[in-house]
Formats: C-alpha cells, structure tokens, sequence
C-alpha cells in the first residue's frame, strides 16, 4: 500500500544527494568567492579550532541526516492521503534510554579536544612580547611593553567611500592608518583592556577574540605563522562607531620587525623635540585640521556642529570660544560630566593638543584669534 | 449565572474574564510583533548593500535595540500569556484565572510600559542604543538620558510577568477538574507551569540588574563601574542569570504547542508524555547553570570556562529527547498537514537547526570565533523564529476556530506559511555564512565581502514581513466572515477545550467536567 509513497521518498532522496553532491563539488571553490566557513586561520591555534568546528559541524550533520531522514520519510509514507492508518504506540523506555544515551556518548567525545584546546588558549605563559591594547571609542590603542612605542589605530576608509559618493576600496572598513606589526615565530601576548566601554579585540585569522573592559586587563595571545595582513573588527557593541573600529594585523618576519620598532622609536623622538618648538598661527591651523578630523569628528562631525543632544557643537560653543584653559582642561583631562569626552591627554602629543585647540577656536566661523604652543600644554599638564 | 460581557469600553478596561483578558494579550503581542518587525526592517533595509544610504549609526543602534526588546517582551511573551489565559483554565476544567483582578491588572500595565519605552524614541538624545542586552557601562556611564524611562518600562514588565506567572501557577495548582491529576495535564500546561517558575525566579534578577543601573546612573554607586571599585562583567553575570531562563521562557511553552498539534494531525497520541515532562523540568532546571555561555570571551577563569563549556552541552540532551519524541509521535501516524500542522512540523526543523548551531557554540573554543558575530545572530533567530514565532502562528490556526467559531481560510493559511518559511530560511540561513565568514553583529555597514548574503537576507526579511500582512489579514478575515467551525474543529482532537461548543463561551466550565 505505501509503494508509491516510498517512491516518493526515495525521489526526494535522491533529489537531496544529488544537491548536496554539487553543493559539495562547488563548495571549494565558492568558499573563497562567498566566504561561507571560518577561516582557518594563521596561527596552530586558530587551526585547532577550525578543527574542533568543523568536528561538531559534521556531527550536526550526521544527526540531521538521521533525524530528518526518520522526518521525511514518516511525513511521506505516513499520509492520510496515502491511506496509513495510524497505530496507537505512544511508549518505549528502550528507545528514550537510547535516545538519551547516544547523544551524551557524542557530547563526551567532543569534550575531549575542545577541554584540550581550552587549556591552550588560556596558556599566556612564556610570551616573547607583551603588546597592551586598549579600546577606546572608536579606535584601538596599542603599546609595545617595555619597548617605549605607543601608537593608535583608527580607521582609514573615507566617509566618502562610506557615503557611497565614490567607489569603495577592497578593504573597506577594513583598513586602518597604522596597522599592529607584530613579528613572525614568536609568542606574542596581548594584554587587552578598555579606555571607556566594553569593546572586544578579535582577528579571526589569529582566533583571537576577547572583550577589552574598563578597569580589567584580560590576556590572550598568538604565535603567527605566516607572514601577511589580517584584518578584524571590534565584536562588542560599544556605541555610535561599533561598525567603524577595525583591527589591522601585520605579521612581519623579525628583522623588517626590528627595523620598524627602532624607525617608531625616532618618529616618537621627533615628536618630543617638537614640543619645544614654537609654531606659526597657520602651522597650528592646519597641524589642528589634521588632528581634528583623526580623533574629533566622529563625535563633533566635520562642520563642528556636533550630533543634537549627544555630542555638543564646537561652533560657537562656549568653551571653544571662551577662556583659553577652560577649553584646555576639557581636551587634556576630558569632562567630568559626560565621560564620552575623554582626557586626550596621554592620546595626544603636546604638538598635536595645541594644534587642535587652535584649530577649533578658529574653525567653523569661531573667530577667536588666538592660539596655543605645544609647550603652553606641557605646562598645563605639569601643572 | 450565564451572563455575558459587559458593553463598550468597559468591557475591555475592567474585564476578569480570561479570554477577554487572553484576546488582549494576544492583540497587543501583535501589534507589537509588527511595531517590532518594522523596526527589524529599518535594519535589514540599511544592510541592503554595503555604506550608510537610510540611517545613521546612532539611529540604527536605536533599531536594533529596540527590535529586541520588543520581540522578547512585548511580542513573543505577552503572546504566550495571552494563549495561557486562553487556554489553560479550558484545558485544565476550570472557570476561570485563579486571580482574575490580578490579571486584569497584570495585562493593562502592559500598554504604559512599551508606551514608554517606545516614546524614548522622541526624546533628546534619543532611544537605547546599547543593545537589547544592554552591556554596562554602555548602559549606564554612556547611555543616552533617556535609559532611565527604558528601566522604569522593564520594571513595569517585569512585575507584569511576575503577576502572570503567579496567576498561572495557582490556576495550574488549583483549579484543575476532579480527576485531572497532574500527569494527565496536557504538555502546554506542564510546560507553562514551568515556565512561570522561571518566571518568577529571574524577573526579579532583570528588576534587580535594572535597579542597580539606576543606583549607577542617578545616585553615585559603582555596581559596574571599575573606577568606583565596581565590576562591569558583573553586570553581564546577573543580566545572563536571567536572561538565559529567558530564552527557555520563550521556548518552553512552544514545546507544549507542538506537543498538542502534532498527535492532532497524525491522528496518534503523543509519544513520550512522560519522558517530555522531565525533559523540560531538566531544560529548566539546566537553564539556571548555563548563562555564563554567553560570556566565554569576557575572560571568566579556565575553570568556570569548562564548568560552563559542559553544562551547556548537556542541554542538547533533554532538547535532542523532545524532537525525538515529536518525530516518533509522526511515524506510523496518518498524517494531514493543515496550516497548524505545517507550522509545527517547520518548527521541529527548524529549531533543531538553531539547536546544531547551538551545539556548535557550546564548544567554547569555537565560540571565540562566533561569539558576537552574524552566526549567533542565525542562531538565535533559528531558534526564536520558528521556535517562538511558529508555534505561536500555528497556536492561533489551531485554536482560532475556538476562540472565535469560525474557520480560517486554509488557502490563505498555507500561503502564509510558505512565504513565512521561505522568508525566514532566505533571512538567517546566510547569516550563518556572513557570521563565520567574520562579520560582527549589531553593525551598520559591512566590509564587501559580506556584501552578496546581506541582500538575500534582506530581501528575505521584506517577503517574511508580507507574510505577516497576509496573516493578519487572515485573522481579520476569520473573525468577521469566517465560516462557521464545527465544536470539534479537527478530526478528534485531545483535550478539554474541544468538548465545549465554538464559539467558547464566555464561561466555560463553570461546573467542572468530569476527567477520566
Ligand atoms: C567619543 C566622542 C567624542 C570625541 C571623539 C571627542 N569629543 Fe569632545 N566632547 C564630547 C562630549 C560628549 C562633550 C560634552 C562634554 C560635557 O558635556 O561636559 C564634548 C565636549 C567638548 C568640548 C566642549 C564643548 C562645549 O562647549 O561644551 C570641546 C572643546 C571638545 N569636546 C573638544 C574635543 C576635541 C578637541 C576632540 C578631539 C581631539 C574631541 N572633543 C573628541 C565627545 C567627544
Ligand atoms: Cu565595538
Ligand atoms: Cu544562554
């Protein structure tokens, strides 16, 4: 009686492996074109765990086979329309026993590697280099431990690629103005912590992921093996900009590395001569454009009129175009009232503060005249 | 004694009658389902395509806020009350809600709470942009003045599930007909009854995290602030603590829905009945010990990380028995797949797709690669989309005919249905793809490569939105010029509800039937 409906089924069957087979046969090559999988990644860590998903993955799959295979068929041969008659069994213990065993049996297989690769990940020890990171809205902040580089990292997609008004690049949202340069072959911590809200520093090709939180350090590392770039993104809501924070990661073999570092090092020493320089009005003016629109915009916006109700205007507002130290103390040490405006004092060199104090006091129709030097700031701060 | 509504406003405003009150319920879960779903549209519109074209970051955080706390607590729970209030006392012989001026009350702070939380959206600085999870600091140091309307509004709800759950469990535990002994109590009832203890054991932890965002925001505490020498991970333990009970009270009572459909329409009791009660007493009872899932990558110590890892994969097992059950409970039936049916056999699928991923993100290694990015957001859904949203669909086909005497157009109904499946699966399916592939959640614009599957899953949702249209029109349709239901509905169907006549009258059950 159930013939045709089991001709059915097998139809469907066959149907299925036959998609699933092309599915498959295309599967490599649509991996790359789409990106449909976790990467594996670059590091003997980010492989494990590649691993341990694509375990679970085909375990899932195995299950569904079955399940749905059960499903399907029963949904096919067991109609009404096909004339089944419906039994009356409604208990077994033997099969809830089954059915509760297995799956627990596969739950204890999986423990095993991914216990293993737990204990991994979480072994910071022995580290050849410590790189702190901060996240701060939006941008990340890295600092080479001990080795005296500092540096912050925002990203470097225009907000014209961002308003469709010109093509956007490959890398999209994806690029930043200084990359972190870490060194090949080498077991690299970082040690990850916020400057504001919760934020999460994650490179999937390092499978680093981990929440920077204010007021805690959490700790995490990667051992690359191959050189390259490799891009991520902040994973943690942390407000207007969540989108707008990437990650970039250059993983360089040790000597190009070295050269970097000791090339940083003189770029920081220039900085600091700087300081005691005295600048034009107009060197100011156009050092402080350049500052502004790097680490002040995102809140203020580019016409200075700031976001209504969340992030005040710099035009005409009345710190910008009164008193020289009032306008000092809230770019050094951040306000007090609304912590989303924050202390640029140790993000911003001497040089770059008074620039931008400047520039705000002069831009968007404040016409106040005056300006700052870099060392009206260092005494400020020392004060 | 038979006496019926009272005219006009009134009816509705003083009403103790736990189908009125249950109507409203379910009207007010979805008018909200759709505020809800308009919201989730702005998302999927700007998603579209790579870049900023329809709103700004700041507004779209709003969005996807919002989204969420209007799906959880004001479409997907109120619509499970609201079926509560229906059908419990029918299901169970008793005439009523055991606290019948508690509920009335319990519903009508409702409207206040999302009225205020929806208003938000006018205020200076606007709505809360910090997520449905609302992460401090983000919640507190950084949120926009008006969070502290959003607390007041989770308060109100709060005390409204808490009054729910009490006059369910007293329902349940009091009211039931002479002979109707707990075991024999149908499966949507055992598992409401479960979930309104979960109910009442984490609402108030959600009061209390609220609470101690107020202290932080507005009365100088440190709770979650570091420099204060609070902690801002304890916000994400206690918000967790509740909230993973949350996901099972959004999921238990569906199961109790399917286990009622599925025997109808393959004409078979259910299989299992009692192997399906301790599982979802385990579910709960494992609830309670799992939350901190959701915070594999905050850097809990390597031994909570594990303690949590496995405790987590055990859930699978209960779970695994319930889909057992309901697929055995469909072999050597005689199956027909009327609308009701057709939503619950999608729910079986489809949620034993969201328990894969689920699977998948209970290997916590794993889950640094997933955490926070597209796949949980696939997962989620898969799970609170067919799971809560379907068997609440397939609820009101099933009971409808009940509650109002009339049968829905089953054309229309099984329209509904595969433009709602196929929208859904062309909707999170890809999620999967674009969440391993790296792309985080909860952002406004995306690098290129996730540029292909955004748009199917944008254009997936808009077709799961006309869906909801159709569906809408087609409890309208019923309501008004339906044609008439018989008292049985289906073919022999189980239950109390379906000896008495359709319409159900305003009182059911006033002398208790007899259960046998
Ligand atoms: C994360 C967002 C954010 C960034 C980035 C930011 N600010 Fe602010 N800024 C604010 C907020 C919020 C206030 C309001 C503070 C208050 O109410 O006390 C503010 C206030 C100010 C004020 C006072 C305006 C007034 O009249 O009240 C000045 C001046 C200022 N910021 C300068 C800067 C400079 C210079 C930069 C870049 C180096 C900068 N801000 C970057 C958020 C930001
Ligand atoms: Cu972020
Ligand atoms: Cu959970």
């Amino acid at each position: 009686m159930y013939k045709k409906a089991i001709q059915q089924y097998a139809w469907l069957l066959g149907m299925m492996v036959c998609t699933l087979a092309s599915v498959a046969l295309g599967a490599t090559d649509s991996v790359e074109r789409w990106g449909l999988n976790m990467t594996e990644g670059v590091t003997p860590l980010s492989k494990e765990i590649y691993g341990l998903h694509m375990q679970i993955f085909w375990w899932c799959v195995a299950i569904g086979v079955v399940v749905f295979g059960v499903m399907f068929y029963t949904m096919i041969v067991h109609r009404k329309e096909n004339g089944a008659k419906s039994s009356n069994f409604h208990e077994s213990t033997s099969l809830e026993v089954a059915w509760t065993v297995i799956p627990f049996v596969i739950l204890i297989i999986m423990a095993f590697p991914a216990t293993s690769s737990l204990i991994k990940i979480y072994d910071t020890s022995e580290s050849e280099l410590d790189i702190v990171i901060t996240g701060y809205q939006w941008k990340w902040k890295y600092e080479y431990l001990n080795q005296g580089v500092t540096f912050f990292s925002n990203l470097a997609t225009p907000k014209d690629e961002i308003y469709n008004r010109v093509a956007k690049n490959p890398n999209y949202l994806l690029e930043v103005d200084e990359p972190l340069i870490i060194p090949i072959h080498k077991k690299v911590r970082f040690l990850i912590t916020a400057n504001d809200v919760i934020h999460a520093w994650w490179v999937p090709d390092l499978a680093v992921k981990k929440d920077a939180i204010p007021g805690f350090i959490n700790e995490s590392w990667a051992y690359v093996e191959e050189p390259g770039v490799y891009r991520g993104q902040c994973a943690e809501l942390c407000g207007k900009d969540h989108g707008f924070m990437p990650i970039v990661v250059k993983a360089v073999p040790e000597n190009e590395y070295d050269l970097w570092l000791a090339e940083k090092r003189e770029v920081a020493e220039k900085i600091r001569a700087l300081t005691e320089k005295t600048f034009t009005f107009d060197e100011l003016y156009e050092r402080g454009k350049v500052v502004y629109e790097k680490n002040c915009v995102s809140c203020h916006q580019a016409n200075g009129e700031g976001v209504p109700g969340v992030f005040p205007a710099i035009a005409g507002s009345a710190i910008a175009t009164g008193v020289v130290n009032n306008h000092l103390e809230i770019v050094v040490n951040g306000s007090s009232k609304n912590v989303a405006m924050q202390a640029f004092r140790d993000q911003l060199p001497e040089p770059d503060i008074a620039a931008v104090i400047t520039y705000q006091r002069n831009a968007f129709g404040n016409n106040m005249g005056d300006s700052l030097q870099p060392i009206d700031v260092l005494n400020y701060k020392n004060k | 004694m038979a006496h019926g509504p009272a005219k006009g406003i009134t009816r509705w405003l003083f009403t103790t009658n736990h189908k009125d009150i249950g109507s409203m319920y379910l009207w007010f879960s979805f008018m909200m389902f759709f505020l809800g779903g308009i919201f989730a549209l702005v998302i999927r519109a700007e998603l579209f395509e790579p870049g900023l074209q329809i709103v700004e970051p700041e507004f779209f955080n709003q969005m996807t806020t919002l989204h969420g706390l209007i799906m959880v607590f004001g479409a997907v729970m109120p619509a499970f009350v609201g079926l509560a209030n229906w059908m419990i006392p029918m299901m169970v012989g008793a005439p009523d809600m055991a606290l019948p001026r508690m509920n009335n009350w319990s519903f009508w702070i409702l409207p206040f709470a999302f009225a205020m939380l929806v208003s938000t959206l006018f205020m200076e600085g606007g709505a809360p942009n910090f997520g449905w999870t609302f992460y401090a600091p983000l919640s507190t140091t950084y949120a926009p003045p008006s969070v502290t309307f959003f607390i007041f509004a989770v308060h109100i709800m709060g005390a409204s599930s808490i009054m729910g759950a009490i006059n369910i469990i007293a329902t349940i535990l009091n009211m039931r007909a002479p002979g109707m002994t707990l075991m024999k109590m149908p499966l949507f009832v055992w598992t409401w009854l479960i979930t309104a203890y979960l109910l009442i054991a984490v609402m108030p932890v959600l009061a209390g995290v609220v609470t101690m965002m107020l202290m932080d925001i507005h009365f100088g505490t440190s709770f979650f602030d570091a420099a204060g020498g609070g902690d801002p991970v304890l916000f994400q333990h206690v918000f967790w603590f509740f909230g993973h009970p949350e996901v099972y009270i959004m999921i238990l009572p569906a199961f109790g829905i399917i286990s009622a459909i599925i025997p109808t329409f393959a004409r078979k009791p259910l299989f299992g009945y009692a192997s399906m009660v301790y599982a979802t007493a385990s579910i709960a009872f494992l609830s309670f010990i799992v939350w901190a899932h959701h915070m594999f990558t905050v850097g809990i110590p390597l031994v909570g990380e594990l303690f949590f890892m496995y405790a987590t994969m055990l859930i699978a097992v209960p779970t695994g028995v319930k889909v057992f059950n309901w697929i055995t409970t469909m072999f050597k039936g005689s199956m027909t797949f009327e609308t009701p049916m057709l939503f619950s056999v999608a729910f079986v699928i489809l949620f034993t797709i969201g328990g894969f991923s689920g699977l998948m993100l209970a290997i916590a290694p794993a889950d640094f690669q997933y955490h926070d990015t597209y796949f949980v957001v696939a997962h989620f859904h898969y799970v609170l989309v067919p799971g809560a949203i379907f068997s609440i669909t397939a609820a009101v086909y099933y009971w409808l005919p009940k509650w109002c005497g009339n049968m829905y157009n089953e054309l229309m109904g099984k329209t509904h249905f595969w433009l709602a499946f196929i929208g859904l699966n062309l909707t999170f399916f890809p999620m999967h793809f674009v969440g391993l592939a790296g792309m985080p959640r909860r952002i406004p614009d995306y690098a290129l490569q996730f540029a292909d599957f955004n748009m199917i899953s944008s254009c997936g949702a808009f077709l799961f939105g006309a869906a909801q249209v159709l569906f809408l029109f087609n409890v309208l349709r019923t309501i008004t010029v339906g044609k008439k239901a018989s008292d049985e509905v289906w073919e022999n169907p189980e239950g109390l509800e379906w000896s008495v006549p359709s319409p159900a009258p305003y009182h059911t059950f006033s002398t208790p039937p007899e259960v046998r």
